[in-house]
């Protein structure tokens, strides 16, 4: 049928698509890199396990997951991490009780009660405080917070350091977290709702608690979700205000050493690839990846499992 | 905005329906205490930056930009650490941005959505947003043993750790800002003949350029805070001559200050919380120039 055509009018151009190696390398181009993201998580999981494996072939499982005591540089090594986790338990647990009441408050003073010029303000200044580096915040805890607030001016009986200085700056710096996403869940809530509410005549008060809050529960949770995995994997502010020794912590006045700050503790050595000493590095990193992998993935589940859909 | 307005009006209804109820006890207690929420924040906002100022304040001159670290606080200053930070950011920056717009334009221009490949790269940037700092040390530092790089301590390895620690975050805000452009930009460029990538380059990108630029930056701040991946990478040494090229060594202000803080000795605290000063100041600068840039050239459509 072309070939018909073809006789009968002049030759027009052709306008089938040409091949365009430049397109195709571009392209190319921008695919590497997105599976570039893709070979970052299997780096993580490989520079993790290799080591890990090599530790866990000269300490069980066991002794490493339910042993009490942590000593892996003394003369009689012990590997277990029962200390380092109940410190993160802590300093978490701590900044949660700050940071959730703290956080969800501003969220609903945000989304239910302040005007929108006051709302501009607030939120760009409460981000700032996610902005603080966070040696800064460490800086923060130790000099003042523990070393001036908790020990000169409370008299409380305390160290150089403790889990609840740590925590409690660590629970300041996750506010925004916790703040902005709850904010975003609530302010997707249609309005219709609160008209519903009102109509009942329920207070603004009412309405944001018994309305409001549990139609966000979802976006809620996951931001304190969130929270935890921000909480779990801080380094610099536990490093500097927690402490050092590994020890099982008893109360919030104690100092501990948490599994980011036994980490950081043990870059400062300088250990060589391959020893015991190295490995324990990448035990201690596998299982913080671990369990913050979890949260994350509770966070997902969590978001589709209970989002209520308007 | 539409939103918004009529939640404002809402509000204004419910308040002249039921004043009694809004101005119950109960209900002034529950304003109190979120105001109080908030008032909490602001202030422990406020005390930490005037205490940091003020135990800083006598170290905050032209020694901190001219001396090296040394073991008399008197005598010390932050000068490696300074030209290591503007060295290991810059390094992290050109390694970043093109790489993570180049994936943000593949996720958002180009690739099948619906293909399982790109499911997984979807959740796995999400994924990879929120884990630690820390571990992005570790695998830097597992790569450098593979490799068989011994000296880690080189600026580059570092800038290679924080390139991975915030890809996720540049990727993430370069596809908000290539969603923004709406889809009659792109309709009319392929409309008049232009190939899928010529309107990528020449259309839909630059209308993206101030957000994606506002994103970078801001993901850059992040990394000029951080420490604990290089902290991980021997970014804790005393330098005594000024970082010079990328395979140079390097301590980064983070590090510096975490060192500083660490130190027995009154005097280094007080070089600690200057230090702490000066990277805030390069922090709020970067933050303003990102604010700039966002209302200056942003365009809404």
């Amino acid at each position: 049928m072309t070939s018909v055509t073809a006789r009968t009018t002049p030759p027009t151009p052709d306008l089938r698509r040409r091949p365009r190696p430049g397109d195709i390398a571009a392209r190319m181009g921008f695919r590497f890199a997105a599976g570039l993201t893709i070979a970052i998580t299997l780096g993580i999981l490989i520079a993790l396990i290799v080591p890990s494996v090599e530790f866990f072939s000269e300490v069980p499982v066991n002794e490493f997951l339910f042993g009490t005591r942590w000593a892996p540089r003394f003369a009689d090594a012990s590997f277990g991490v029962v200390p380092l986790i109940t410190a993160t338990a802590w300093t978490t647990a701590i900044a949660l009780f700050f940071a959730i009441p703290l956080g969800l408050g501003a969220a609903i003073f945000m989304s239910e009660f302040a005007h929108q010029r006051t709302r501009r303000i607030l939120k760009p200044v409460l981000e700032v405080l996610a902005g603080i580096p966070t040696v800064v915040y460490g800086y923060f805890a130790v000099q003042f917070i523990q070393a001036v607030v908790f020990r000169d001016w409370l008299k409380l009986e305390t160290g150089s350091f403790s889990v609840l200085s740590a925590g409690f700056v660590m629970g300041i710096m996750i506010i925004p977290t916790i703040a902005s996403i709850s904010e975003d869940a609530m302010s997707a809530v249609p309005n219709s709702l609160r008209q519903g509410s009102a109509a009942l005549g329920a207070t603004r008060r009412q309405t944001a608690l018994k309305v409001v809050f549990p139609a966000a529960l979802s976006g809620i949770i996951a931001a304190i979700v969130l929270g935890v995995s921000r909480a779990v994997g801080e380094t610099m502010i536990v490093a500097l205000a927690a402490g050092q020794q590994a020890r099982i912590v008893g109360g919030p006045l104690e100092a501990g050493q948490t599994m980011t700050g036994f980490i950081a503790n043990a870059a400062l050595g300088d250990s060589r690839v391959g020893s015991l000493e190295y490995n324990t590095l990448f035990a201690v990193g596998l299982l913080l990846f671990v369990i913050t992998l979890l949260i994350n993935l509770v966070s997902i589940w969590i978001v589709r499992r209970f989002r209520e859909a308007y | 905005m539409a939103r918004r307005t009529m939640q404002e009006t809402v509000h204004t209804t419910i308040r002249h329906k039921a004043r009694s109820g809004e101005s119950s006890p109960k209900s002034i207690g529950f304003l109190v205490i979120l105001w109080l929420a908030i008032l909490f924040a602001l202030v422990f906002l406020t005390v930490l930056i005037v205490t940091t100022f003020i135990d800083g304040w006598n170290r905050l001159d032209s020694r901190l930009f001219t001396e090296y670290p040394a073991s008399d606080p008197e005598d010390a200053g932050a000068r490696p650490a300074i030209l290591g930070s503007l060295w290991v950011i810059g390094t992290t920056a050109l390694m970043t941005i093109p790489l993570g717009v180049a994936a943000a334009i593949h996720m958002e221009e180009f690739a099948n959505r619906h293909h399982w490949f790109s499911r997984i790269v979807e959740v796995n940037v999400q994924n990879l947003a929120a884990i630690p700092a820390v571990i992005y040390g570790m695998l830097t530092l597992g790569a450098m043993g593979l490799m068989g790089v011994s000296n880690k301590n080189q600026v580059w390895v570092g800038a290679l750790a924080l390139s991975m620690l915030i890809l996720p975050v540049v990727i993430i805000a370069t596809r908000e800002s290539l969603r923004a452009v709406p889809s009659e930009i792109r309709q009319g460029s392929l409309a008049v003949g232009a190939t899928p990538l010529q309107t990528v380059v020449r259309n839909t990108l630059p209308a993206a350029v101030p957000g994606i630029a506002t994103g970078s930056i801001l993901a850059l701040s992040r990394a000029l805070g951080e420490a604990a991946p290089l902290l991980l990478l021997g970014g804790l040494v005393f330098l005594s001559f000024d970082p010079n090229g990328l395979t140079s060594g390097y301590t980064t202000m983070p590090i510096q200050i975490f060192n500083w803080t660490s130190r027995p000795q009154a005097g280094f605290h007080e070089l600690a919380a200057a230090a702490s000063v000066l990277l805030l100041v390069m922090l709020l600068a970067m933050n303003a120039l990102a604010i700039l840039i966002r209302n200056r050239y942003q365009k809404r459509w």
